[in-house]
């Protein structure tokens, strides 16, 4: 009887599992936007092919292989010397015992929320010629001649401010993370401070180091702003000239591509960085690390953090305020902000209304769905994570030419951009909020009498909310920062703060770009330092 | 019977997807009305699936399950779990961490009225000692506390049957004892029906009425705490259940013959020549004596007791615990000496019977059975 029914069942459960399970709707939904995702890309990689000779041509320019060059050497000269800034910052506020340290650290992390053409306003508007040192020192020293700032010197100088804070914070968690016992087994066996310093901190840090030096990387590669105001052509900008000066292109698909292949070999190199920190991690009960009392030459390292601190944040909003007042005081005629404001804020909302709505069925089948559906879903999103904002815009722009050519320079494509770009972002975060919950309390809320829709109402939802504000307003704020997809796809004569900016930099209008830049400085940096606040104060909490 | 049965799983089969052994095979298993039964078995056997499965968090592949007297599973139907009547009260607890103590016990109380609502709150809280606690949320609350909270939402609506998967396993070994103590206070004041899951065999001896021991998906043996512990079905059962030796025998007939005397075996229907007989630590009195069987081996002194270990003359060792009265050194000869008057009889994987040990017997006869002239009258004895 038990054979037979062992028999029985067997057939039964294969049957089960060759059939079609059922499917979700949430599922579905999350099917379609990730394949929704993908198209572009494809697009722009069929595009290339099509292109045939002519994009191999241009592939196999030299102009490319120098592009390319250039590419790499800015990343990599940005990513040496923001991990150089870092470096000191990091020991010195996770370290030593500064009053106020976890001020300063917020401080020194603000940076991150600068957009980068905002950093290249303040390095022109300051450096460049009819620029604010520049006349100061014309007027002052006679000197007419300063350091040429369009090119290499200023997209690096500008990247390596913006950019810095990335390695900066990894190095940090890491020094955070980090057990003491490590260092005491160090001291135990004879190795005086400094020799543990070196020999077991440092390599201990490796990981974490390479990890913000990779995100830096991948950073400069991918930037467009900093990069097209500082004239420094590298391959995002002749992707974009391509784009705009001739009508093939195949050569713009081509380049694009090559981008996209660079990226996608750092980020999967960064994952596997992660990893390996993740290593040295230890579980169990870990003691805070004990702080060095600050000596002579802590003070002296506080000074130098301070100058850098002010430095990096004080450009960008002293540059802008100083334009502000001067055209104030000189009663110069500014450009209305109303319009561009309204446009940005428009914008903001729609594309995180509808980024979050997308993200939620795909966060939702990526934490709790089926096995074959999540790697199905969790691809796109991976690779709609490396892709250049440039390059995605560029295929929106050649996809919807040919074949939506209504949809082409309209709002709702323009939304389409933004919820493209910033779904990952937005998956993340519900992601991680999805996956903190536990499954099993639906499952109490069922048998203690409530149907699945009200469960999921009174018990899911009001746990889920946090993460969907969180998600909307992360796009909200990196939308109107966002600069290649609004260029790109912005009906005519649609002005964005970020493109207010972006104009009248062009066009070395300081003055006209300052209010615009305070108030992005604004959108960025004040629910940035908020949040880091917040997140502090949390981890003294979990500390104490 | 039948309507004294509270639930009653039948010939239930479960697989999950994409995998080669099905998590419960051919389960029947029978739960009285207000007895606590106690599903014991190693971490991977499918008792938590069968608790879900209980639960109607699980739909069952074949087979049936009635709660009391109606089919919730099986023959095409399905009844979700909020249909069910039953309390499930979590491993990790699962409470709701944005809903207060009150709120969350009082979650499954929608359909009351609101004083009445109010009533069962106020009942629940002062029955799990949580009134000073009831405005507090869950990650304000100690482990104890939060798997009180758990009980007292699972029993606030009056569920038929009170399911708890492993109620200790989050708790330190300390609280475990005390909340084990307490938990089993308030089950009885309470008098609901209780399936508990769990891998801890003193935890499932402790407070079951019946245990049902579960091995690689389905039930092997469902008896009283002291049945299960000391007349196993099956081997297996016995180690699960406790340290356990076993010591060969001789049988003739119905008579037989080990190192720790001679016995009659009960129950055996057609006995084979061997058979071994199982021991619990607690089963055996050592006694110092020049011509014993038993030779201790190692000692272990644990506090209350003294773990010992004897080397019989058959070859087994035997792990013993005995009071501290008793003071042996390594080396020294001991008789060993059976202080039940019947343990379990295997032969093979699985009990046959029962041995009653014949008291005397067996010093003397054993003493002789050392010189091979023994040897001889015991084959003598058999032709």
């Amino acid at each position: 009887m038990t054979a037979s029914a062992g028999r029985t069942t067997i057939a039964h459960s294969l049957l089960q599992r060759w059939s079609l399970a059922v499917i979700r709707p949430s599922e579905v939904v999350a099917l379609v936007v990730a394949s929704i995702a993908l198209v572009p890309v494809l697009y722009l990689g069929w595009r290339a092919l099509e292109g045939g000779e002519r994009a191999l041509a241009s592939l196999t320019h030299p102009r490319t292989t120098w592009l390319v060059l250039r590419s790499l050497g800015l990343a990599v000269a940005v990513a040496a010397s923001s991990a150089l800034v870092a470096f000191p910052l990091a020991v010195l506020t996770e370290r030593v015992a500064f009053p106020g340290r976890r001020w300063l650290a917020i401080l020194l992390a603000v940076p991150l929320a600068v957009p980068s053409y905002v950093m290249a306003y303040a390095v022109v508007a300051a450096l460049g010629p009819r620029g604010t040192l520049a006349s100061l020192l014309e007027r002052s020293i006679g000197l007419t001649r300063l350091p040429e700032v369009y090119g290499f010197f200023g997209a690096w100088l500008t990247l390596t401010l913006v950019t810095y804070p990335y390695t900066f914070l990894a190095l940090r968690a890491a020094l955070r993370g980090l057990d003491q016992a490590f260092e005491e087994v160090a001291r135990t066996l004879h190795a005086g401070h400094w020799v543990t310093f070196w020999r077991v901190t440092v390599p201990l840090l490796g990981p974490a180091l390479l990890s913000g030096m990779l995100l830096t990387t991948l950073y400069v590669l991918s930037d467009f702003g900093a990069i097209a105001i500082l004239r420094y052509p590298t391959l995002t900008y002749s992707i974009y000239n391509q784009y705009r000066l001739s009508f093939d292109r195949s050569a713009a698909a081509a380049l694009a591509v090559l981008l996209v292949v660079l990226s996608a070999i750092l980020l999967i190199a960064e994952r596997h960085w992660q990893r390996r920190a993740a290593f040295y991690r230890t579980v169990g009960t870990r003691r805070p690390p004990v702080l060095h009392s600050p000596g002579w030459r802590s003070w002296l390292g506080l000074s130098l953090v301070l100058l850098w601190g002010s430095f990096a944040i004080g450009l960008p909003a002293g540059m802008a305020a100083f334009w502000f007042l001067r055209a104030r005081s000189l009663g110069e005629q500014l450009p209305g902000i109303g319009e561009p404001l309204a446009n940005s804020l428009l914008v903001g909302s729609a594309a995180g209304l509808v980024t979050v709505a997308l993200a939620l069925p795909v966060a939702w089948t990526v934490v709790r769905g089926n096995g074959r559906y999540v790697s199905l879903v969790d691809l796109p999103l991976w690779i709609a994570y490396g892709l250049p904002g440039i390059v995605l815009a560029l295929a929106l722009v050649s996809f919807s030419v040919r074949f939506l050519p209504w949809l082409y320079q309209t709002l709702p494509l323009l939304i389409v951009g933004y919820a493209l770009r910033f779904l990952p972002e937005a998956t993340g975060i519900l992601r991680a909020t999805l996956a903190q919950q536990n499954p099993r309390l639906e499952e109490a809320a069922r048998t203690l009498g409530l149907r699945p829709w009200r469960a999921w109402l009174t018990v899911q939802f009001p746990l889920t909310l946090p993460g969907i504000g969180s998600a909307f307003a992360l796009v909200f704020l990196t939308t109107i920062k966002e600069l290649p997809v609004t260029l790109l796809l912005s009906p005519i004569g649609f002005t964005t703060l970020a493109t207010a900016v972006w104009n009248a930099t062009a066009d070395a209008f300081w003055s006209h770009a300052a209010l615009p830049t305070l108030l992005l400085l604004g959108i960025g940096v004040v629910p940035m330092a908020l949040f880091s606040w917040w997140q502090e104060r949390g981890a003294e909490r979990s500390n104490e | 019977m039948s309507e004294t049965c509270a639930v009653r799983l039948a010939g239930v089969w479960k697989w999950y997807r994409g995998t080669a052994v099905p998590a419960v095979r051919d389960l029947w298993l029978d739960v009285r009305a207000g007895e606590l039964l106690a599903i014991l078995g190693p971490s991977g056997c499918g008792k938590t699936t069968t608790l879900r499965l209980i639960a109607g968090l699980e739909r069952p592949d074949t087979g049936a399950i009635e709660i009391g007297g109606r089919v919730v599973a099986g023959g095409g139907r399905f009844v979700p779990p909020e249909e069910r009547g039953v309390g499930l009260v979590f491993q990790d607890y699962a409470l709701f961490p944005h809903l207060t103590v009150e709120e969350n016990i009082a979650f499954g109380l929608r359909g009351f009225a609101r004083q009445e609502r109010a009533r069962r709150v106020q009942e629940l809280l002062a029955l799990t000692g949580l009134e000073a606690f009831r405005t507090r949320y869950p990650h304000q609350l100690s482990g104890g506390q939060q798997q009180r909270v758990a009980i007292a939402r699972a029993l606030a609506p009056h569920p038929a049957v009170l399911l708890l998967d492993e109620p200790f396993a989050n708790l330190d070994a300390e609280l475990r004892l005390r909340m084990r103590e307490e938990l089993r206070r308030l089950l009885r004041d309470v008098g609901v029906t209780v399936i508990l899951v769990t891998h801890d065999r003193d935890e499932a001896l402790a407070l079951a009425d019946r245990v049902a021991v579960m091995l690689e998906g389905t039930v092997v043996q469902v008896d009283t705490p002291e049945r299960v512990y000391h007349e196993p079905r099956t081997r297996e059962v016995a180690r699960l259940l406790g340290q356990a030796s076993f010591v060969p025998a001789r049988v003739l007939g119905r008579l037989g013959r080990s190192d720790i005397g001679s016995f009659a075996l009960e129950g055996a229907e057609d006995p084979t020549e061997q058979v071994e007989l199982l021991l619990r630590p607690r089963d055996v009195v050592l006694e110092r004596h020049p011509e014993g069987l038993g030779v201790v081996v190692d000692r272990r002194f644990v506090g209350a007791e003294t773990i010992y270990r004897v080397l019989l003359r058959c070859g087994i060792t035997v792990e013993t615990s005995q009071p501290p009265s008793v003071e042996l050194a390594i080396g020294e000869r001991v008789e060993v000496r059976c202080n039940r008057a019947r343990v379990a009889a295997f032969a093979g994987d699985e009990r046959i019977g029962l041995a009653a040990l014949l008291e005397r017997l067996g010093r003397t006869r054993s003493a002789d059975t050392e010189a091979p002239v023994a040897g001889g009258t015991d084959g003598a004895a058999a032709s």
